[in-house]
């Protein structure tokens, strides 16, 4: 490539980055920003001053502490699950031979293409009937298995050497402390990638507790910033965007300290 | 290998087969049951056999919103492969501010529907909205794009791109690590271009790659539904009533189970059919790429 050629491509590439950069910039200013303000001059990329009190106005509308508590309990509670049961499932679907094992593994290739947006009309009805919508159970326990998770934790657990678990049941091990001692640490990797990608999608996931919930007992914190917009008359886009900031930066704060994990998490299934 | 005791695998793949029963299996069959009832959630069902299913198709509800579905779709795929591809060849290579920039773009895939719908219905307002504003600074027309029935499908599509770009940009970045450099420099000592490179030895081995993205973003963006909620509530005239929306509709605003049901199963036949064109297009990447490597 020539120089001048590359020059060009590094200057395309950087405004490429900027169609992406250049939102979210907007969306902090405008959250710093006062109505009057946003009213006169939309348009103006800096704010005049630092006014924090679009953040105050998210708080005093909706108590922001309770729905992030509850999304990150929904959130951890959902990958914990997952991983707790995709172990035992992987172990035996990997490892023991069994009657019923093709089965097995067929039901949870079966489910790979059953996404939520399927089930959540007959699922709605029958959590109703079970007095289970507005619980937390109604937002954890479908999701309680990821047919994906099993799957990528089996696919770990095809390569582990057979003899590491032989060595272990000659020591004596039981089979809950081969499953969850000794090869849970080898597929930690996997594991680690499982959580991430459940965490982060059950995080920002607005589709399922919408469809789950209306009691703000355990609404999270996506629902709470979408509120924001239908609440009141005309938009009040400062206060809708520092519901957004506050939304975005733990998602942001969590790729910055975990990025390659994060994007590890996104291409396992590609490669898989 | 044996396990310990005969009982052991069932006990360990027992939960597992339970949740995907209760919650993936079972919701699928119920739906189909239902299908045939009319139901308000509030009274008994009463069985109207076919009935939905013949009035969804009579009444041209269902080519309506596959058809809406469908383009909102392909326009997806179509500019977020593309897109994702240039940047992940352009930005495959070392550097601080190419890693920022790859950063950039695929933040936004991670960030909720929430927040990219809110911010950019404040970027896409008529009035107020930075784009409109600027647009009316150069001379150009602006429009409230989102309540514009004729714009609004495909203002949403553009939101989508804006998206889930850095998701095919970052596919396309591992595939690209398995392109081997000796290829691409005996390439260049044959005295080949950077196009020619691209297209002699990069393209053909991201050909089962690209079949991956192009696929797998057709079927998550058929089962979008966030970005309608947060943005257009399906209107303005239903011109962004897209599937998932129409079921949500007809069960949470027009209590009707049986119908949402029968939207319900049709939606899942689609979704059958795409997974089949999926894995059809997999092995024919896989097959095709193989022979030119």
């Amino acid at each position: 490539m020539t120089r001048r050629a590359s020059m060009l491509s590094t200057v395309l590439l950087v405004l490429a980055g900027a169609l992406w950069v250049g939102p979210y910039l907007w969306m902090v200013s405008t959250s710093f920003k006062s109505m009057q303000e946003i009213v006169k001059a939309p348009a103006v990329p800096i704010p005049s001053s630092l006014d924090p009190s679009a953040y105050a106005a998210v708080f005093e509308a909706v108590p922001v502490g309770r729905f992030f508590v509850n999304t990150l309990v929904m959130a951890v509670a959902i990958a914990l699950l997952q991983i707790a049961l995709a172990l035992p499932a992987g172990y035996a679907l990997a490892k023991l031979r069994f009657t019923g094992r093709r089965a097995a593994f067929g039901l949870v290739l079966a489910c790979l293409i059953i996404p939520p947006q399927v089930t959540f009309v007959p699922v709605f009805t029958m959590l109703g009937s079970a007095g289970l919508v507005n619980t937390m159970a109604a937002l954890v326990l479908p999701f309680g298995v990821s047919a994906f998770g099993t799957f990528l934790v089996r696919q770990a657990m095809l390569s582990v050497p057979d003899s590491i678990i032989e060595a272990a049941r000659l020591d004596g091990a039981s089979e809950t402390y081969i499953i969850y001692r000794v090869l849970g640490p080898i597929v930690q990797p996997t594991l680690a990638a499982l959580f991430l990608f459940s965490f982060v999608y059950h995080y920002s996931d607005y589709f399922w507790p919408l469809m789950m919930t209306t009691d703000d007992r355990v609404r999270t914190l996506p629902l709470a910033v979408a509120l924001l917009r239908e609440q009141g008359t005309g938009a009040r886009w400062n206060i809708i965007m520092a519901g957004n900031v506050i939304l975005s930066l733990p998602i942001f704060a969590l790729f910055v300290v975990a990025q390659r994990r994060i994007l590890r998490a996104v291409t396992a299934r590609a490669l898989s | 290998m044996k396990p310990l005791r005969p009982s052991h695998p069932y006990l360990f793949v027992a939960p597992t087969v339970m949740v995907l029963g209760v919650f993936f299996i079972y919701p699928l069959l119920l739906a189909f049951y239902r299908s045939f009832f009319a139901w308000d959630l509030l009274t008994e069902p009463i069985y109207v056999g076919a009935a939905h299913y013949a009035t969804l198709w009579s009444s041209g509800e269902l080519i309506e919103t596959l058809g809406r579905t469908l383009s909102y779709s392909l326009v997806v795929v179509a500019f977020a492969s593309s897109l994702g591809l240039c940047f992940a060849v352009g930005l495959n290579r070392e550097g601080t501010i190419y890693a920022f920039v790859r950063g950039a773009i695929f933040s936004a895939y991670i960030v909720s529907w929430v927040a990219v719908g809110l911010l950019w219905l404040w970027i896409l307002d008529g009035d107020a909205g930075i784009l409109a504003v600027a647009l009316r600074k150069l001379g150009l027309p602006a429009t409230a794009w989102l309540s514009d029935p004729d714009t609004a499908l495909m203002a949403l599509a553009g939101v989508t791109v804006w998206k889930i770009t850095g998701y095919a940009m970052v596919i396309f970045l591992a595939g690209l690590q398995d392109v081997p450099r000796s290829l691409l420099e005996a390439a260049a000592l044959d005295g080949a271009g950077p196009w020619a490179r691209f297209r002699h030895v990069t393209w053909p081995l991201l050909r089962p790659t690209a079949a991956f993205v192009a696929t797998t973003s057709l079927i998550l963006s058929f089962q979008a539904f966030d970005i309608v909620r947060v943005m257009t509530q399906g209107g303005p005239v239903k011109a962004t009533t897209i599937f998932v929306y129409a079921i949500y509709e007809s069960v949470f605003m027009n209590l009707r189970v049986g119908r949402a049901s029968a939207l319900t199963v049709v939606f899942f036949v689609l979704l059958l059919g795409l997974t089949g064109l999926q894995l059809w297009a997999w092995r024919l990447g896989r097959r095709t790429g193989g022979e030119t490597a």
